[in-house]
C-alpha cells in the first residue's frame, strides 16, 4: 500500500503509537489485558452477560445508575491513585545522581493523567452516583424526570474514562498539567495526541455530567412529593440541587475553552497562541470560570452527606436547617466570583487581585457557619460512633485545615510566595481528599445498606478510615513543608540532598493510604460475605430521618407503592414519631420507564468518533459522526419507553416486605 | 404535532401527579410576530455593516451586538414562550440566575484581561495602529 493510503486510513495511528519500547507500560498493559481477559472470561463462564446487559448496563433505574456510576469512580480511584503511588515514589528516589524510574516525558503524562482522572472520573462520578442513588429516594420519587437520559449520561462518562485509558496503551497522554494551559497545549509545543486525547474525552465525559445535571435540576424542582416545600426538602437533596445548578451554569463555559483550544489545533485558528493576537490569558481566565464552580460542585454534595449522616447518628434535628440552606445557595453564587485567585500571579493588577482575594476569604464565612451548624449538631447529642460518622468528624479536623491554608493562599502578596508550590498542591488535596473524598465514602458506607439491603463491615471500614486519615497527614504535612520552603509542584528530579526526607515521609503517608483503600473496598468484600448477619431487614438500619428510609432496603424498582406526603423537614423521623402505619392494600398498577440500549450505543459510538478526531482518521470520524445523530434520530422513534407493573407484582412485593416485618417484631 | 408532543410528554410522567403549570404554547400569531421581529432584527446589521452607515466600525459593532441581545429576548418571549409566571416562576429565577452568571462571567473577563492587557505589556504595533 502506498504511504498516502495508509495515512487516509490510519491518519496519525503507526505501530510506533503502541508503548512496545515502554517496560512500564507493557507491564501495565499486560496487567490490564490479563484482568481484562479473565473478568470477560469469568462473567462469560458464569452466563451472566445477559442478566447484565438486561438488569444493568441498559437499566434507566435511578438506583441502579448510581451505583454503576460510583463503581466506575472505584475503578479509577485505583487507576488515578497508581499515578500517585508512582510520583510519590519517583519524587523520594530521584535525587541528586539517580534519574529515578520514570523519564521526564512519562512523568509528566503521569501526573497530568492524575490530576484529570481524579476529578472527572473519580470525585465527578462519586457524585452524581450518589446524588442518582439518593435523591429521588429522599424527594419521594419513582425515578428521574428522564430516565433515559440518566442511562445516556452515565454511559458517555464512561465513554471519557475509556478515551482516557486507551491514552495508556495507544499513543500517549497529555503533559500539560490537568488544566492543559496553553501556549504548552497549542500546536506548537505539543504535536501529539497527548492533548487531543485530553480534549476528546472531557468533551465526551462533559456531555454527559451536563446533561445528568439537567436531569437532576428538573427532577428535584418538579418531582418532590406532595407537601415538601422548598425549605422542607432535606439538605443533601437542597446541595445537589445547588451543585447540579452550578453543573449546568459552569459546565458549557468548560466545553466552549476547549471547543477553541480544539480549533487551534485542528483548524489552526489563533485563540490562544502566543502570536497573531492570540491570548493564551484568555484561556486561563476561561478555564477557571468554570475550574472554580467545578470545586463547589464537588464539595457541596459532601456536605449534604455530613449533614445527613450528622443529624443522624446524633439522632437529633441538624442545628440551623435554614442557615444551612443559606450558606449553601451563597456559596452558589460567590463560587462564581472567586475563579481569579487561581492565576494571582498572572499580572493583573493591585485591585483586581484585591478584588478576588476578598470575594475568597468572604466564601470561608458561609462554609464557616457550616461547621459549626455540625458541631451544634453534634452538641448533646447521642453521637454514635459508627464508620460514616467517623469520616464525618474527620472530615471536620482535615477540611478546617485546608479551609485555613485555603484563606491563607487567597491574600494575593502570600500566594505570590506560595503559588505553584507544593503548599498548594497539600491545600487541595487537603480540601478534596478532607471534603469530598471522606464526603464521599461517609455517604457510600451510610447509603450502602439502602443500595444493597447490608450494612459493610464496620471493622474494615474503620481500618479504612484511620489508615485514610493517618496517611493523609503523613502524606501531605511534608508538602505544605516543602511548599514553604519553595519546592514547586511538578518537578520530576531534585538536587537538593536535604528535601529528600519529606519526600520519604510522604511516600509513606501514600502507602497508608493505599491500605486505607484496600481496606475500604474489603469493607464491601466482607460485608458481602458476611450479608446475612448484617442484612437490614427494616430499610432503616441507622435510625434515620428522611424519606430514602421509609422503603425497603433495596428498594423496589418502584421505590414507593404509594407517593408519600410530607409535613416536616425530617420526613421520616416525623411519620416514625405520628405512628405512621405502612399501607399493605389497595396497590395499583405502577406505570415505569423501559430499559434500553440506545445509551450504550450512543456512548460506544462516541468514543469510535473520539479515537477517530485524536488520530486524525477523518473518514471514520465522518461515519461515527453520522452514526451518532442517526442513532440518536432512530431512538426518537422507539416508541415502547414505558410499561406497568402489574398491581398483582406490587402486592407480591409489598406482601413480601409486611411478612420480612412480621418476622423481625 | 400536539397530540404527539402531549403522547411523549405522557410517557415520561410515570405515574407521577400531573403538575400543569407548565409553559403556554404559542399561537400561530405569536409565532408570526417573533419570526418578523427576528427578521428585522437580523435585517438591520446586515444593513448597518453593508451600506457602512454608522460613522466608526466601534459604533457598528456595539449596535450590531446591542441588536443581537434584543434578539435574544425576541427568541425567549416568542419562541421560547417566557414570561414571569410560567413553570411556577421557576423559568423566571433561572434566567435571573443565567443573566448573573453570564454578566460577572463577561464583565469580568473584561475586567480582567483589560487589567491585565494594561500591565503587563508594552505597547505593539496593534496599538499604534489604532492611535490618533
Amino acid at each position: 500500500m502506498s504511504p498516502d493510503l495508509v495515512k487516509t486510513i490510519f491518519g496519525r495511528l503507526t505501530w510506533d503509537a503502541i508503548p512496545f519500547h515502554e517496560p512500564i507500560l507493557l507491564g501495565t498493559f499486560a496487567m490490564v489485558a490479563l484482568g481484562g481477559i479473565t473478568v470477560l472470561a469469568a462473567l462469560t463462564y458464569f452466563k451472566v452477560w445477559g442478566y447484565l446487559w438486561r438488569e444493568w448496563l441498559t437499566s434507566v433505574d435511578h438506583k441502579k445508575i448510581g451505583v454503576m456510576y460510583i463503581i466506575l469512580a472505584i475503578i479509577m480511584l485505583l487507576r488515578g491513585f497508581a499515578d500517585a503511588l508512582m510520583m510519590r515514589a519517583q519524587q523520594a528516589l530521584a535525587f541528586g545522581d539517580a534519574a529515578g524510574y520514570l523519564p521526564p516525558h512519562h512523568y509528566d503524562q503521569v501526573f497530568t493523567a492524575h490530576g484529570v482522572i481524579m476529578i472527572f472520573f473519580v470525585a465527578m462520578p462519586l457524585i452524581t452516583g450518589l446524588m442518582n442513588l439518593v435523591v429521588p429516594l429522599q424527594i419521594g420519587a419513582r425515578d428521574v424526570a428522564f430516565p433515559f437520559l440518566n442511562n445516556f449520561s452515565f454511559w458517555m462518562t464512561v465513554g471519557g474514562a475509556v478515551t482516557v485509558m486507551l491514552s495508556l496503551f495507544v499513543g500517549e497522554f497529555a503533559r500539560t498539567g490537568w488544566l492543559a494551559y496553553p501556549p504548552l497545549s497549542n500546536l506548537a509545543y505539543s504535536p501529539d495526541v497527548g492533548v487531543d486525547y485530553y480534549i476528546w474525552s472531557l468533551q465526551i465525559a462533559g456531555v454527559g455530567t451536563t446533561l445528568s445535571g439537567i436531569n437532576l435540576i428538573v427532577t428535584i424542582v418538579k418531582m418532590r412529593a406532595p407537601g415538601m416545600s422548598l425549605m422542607k426538602m432535606p439538605v443533601f437533596t437542597w446541595t445537589s440541587l445547588c451543585s447540579n445548578v452550578l453543573i449546568v451554569a459552569s459546565f458549557p463555559i468548560l466545553t466552549a475553552v476547549l471547543a477553541l483550544l480544539t480549533a487551534d489545533r485542528y483548524l489552526h485558528t489563533n485563540f490562544f497562541t502566543n502570536d497573531f493576537g492570540g491570548n493564551p490569558m484568555m484561556y486561563v481566565n476561561l478555564i477557571w470560570i468554570w475550574g472554580h464552580p467545578e470545586v463547589y460542585i464537588l464539595v457541596l454534595p459532601a456536605f449534604g452527606v455530613f449533614s445527613e449522616v450528622v443529624s443522624t447518628f446524633c439522632s437529633k434535628r441538624l442545628f440551623g436547617y435554614s442557615s444551612m440552606v443559606y450558606a449553601t445557595v451563597v456559596i452558589t453564587i460567590l463560587s462564581y466570583l472567586v475563579w481569579l485567585h487561581h492565576f494571582f500571579t498572572m499580572g493583573s493588577g493591585a485591585s483586581v487581585n484585591s478584588f478576588f482575594g476578598i470575594t475568597t476569604m468572604i466564601i470561608s464565612i458561609p462554609t464557616g457557619a457550616k461547621i459549626f451548624n455540625w458541631l451544634f449538631t453534634m452538641y448533646r447529642g447521642r453521637i454514635r460512633f459508627e464508620v460514616p460518622m467517623l469520616w464525618t468528624v474527620g472530615f471536620m479536623v482535615t477540611f478546617v485545615i485546608g479551609g485555613m491554608t485555603g484563606v491563607l493562599l487567597a491574600v494575593p502578596p502570600a500566594d505570590f510566595v506560595l503559588h505553584n508550590s507544593l503548599f498548594l498542591i497539600a491545600h487541595f488535596h487537603n480540601v478534596i481528599i478532607g471534603g469530598v473524598v471522606f464526603g464521599m465514602f461517609a455517604g457510600i458506607v451510610y447509603w450502602f445498606p439502602k443500595a444493597f439491603g447490608f450494612k459493610l463491615d464496620p471493622f474494615w471500614g474503620k481500618v479504612s478510615f484511620w489508615f485514610w486519615q493517618i496517611g493523609f497527614f503523613f502524606a501531605f504535612m511534608p508538602l505544605y513543608v516543602l511548599g514553604l520552603m519553595g519546592v514547586t509542584r511538578r518537578v520530576s528530579h531534585f538536587e537538593d540532598p536535604s528535601l529528600q526526607i519529606w519526600f520519604v515521609i510522604a511516600a509513606f503517608g501514600a502507602v497508608l493510604i493505599l491500605i486505607g483503600i484496600i481496606a475500604f473496598i474489603l469493607q464491601m468484600v466482607v460485608g458481602f460475605m458476611k450479608r446475612e448477619q448484617y442484612a437490614d431487614v427494616t430499610g432503616d438500619p441507622w435510625g434515620g430521618r428522611t424519606l430514602e428510609w421509609s422503603t425497603s432496603s433495596p428498594p423496589p424498582a418502584y421505590n414507593f407503592a404509594f407517593t408519600p406526603v410530607i409535613h416536616e423537614i425530617d420526613a421520616w423521623h416525623d411519620m416514625k414519631q405520628r405512628g405512621y402505619e405502612r399501607p399493605t392494600n389497595g396497590f395499583i398498577p405502577i406505570h415505569m420507564p423501559k430499559n434500553t440500549g440506545a445509551g450504550v450505543v450512543m456512548a460506544g459510538i462516541s468514543i469510535v468518533l473520539g479515537f477517530a478526531m485524536i488520530w486524525h482518521i477523518w473518514w471514520l470520524a465522518v461515519i461515527s459522526f453520522a452514526a451518532l445523530i442517526v442513532s440518536a434520530i432512530v431512538h426518537t422513534f422507539n416508541f415502547k419507553r414505558d410499561y406497568y407493573i402489574p398491581a398483582e407484582e406490587v402486592v407480591r412485593i409489598e406482601d413480601a416486605r409486611t411478612e420480612a416485618l412480621r418476622s423481625l417484631a | 404535532m400536539s397530540a404527539a408532543s402531549h403522547d411523549a410528554h405522557d410517557a415520561h410522567d410515570h405515574g407521577h401527579d400531573h403538575h400543569d403549570g407548565g409553559a403556554a404554547h404559542g399561537t400561530l400569531k405569536d409565532y408570526v410576530i417573533g419570526f418578523v421581529l427576528a427578521v428585522i432584527l437580523t435585517a438591520i446589521p446586515f444593513w448597518l455593516v453593508m451600506a457602512d452607515v454608522l460613522p466608526t466600525h466601534q459604533m457598528t459593532a456595539v449596535a450590531v451586538m446591542g441588536l443581537a441581545a434584543i434578539q435574544v429576548v425576541v427568541h425567549m418571549i416568542y419562541f421560547l414562550h417566557m414570561n414571569p409566571r410560567s413553570e411556577g416562576g421557576w423559568t423566571m429565577l433561572a434566567l435571573v440566575f443565567t443573566l448573573i452568571v453570564v454578566v460577572i462571567a463577561l464583565a469580568g473577563s473584561l475586567w480582567v484581561m483589560h487589567n491585565l492587557d494594561t500591565h503587563m505589556m508594552a505597547p505593539m504595533p496593534h496599538d499604534m495602529r489604532q492611535a490618533p
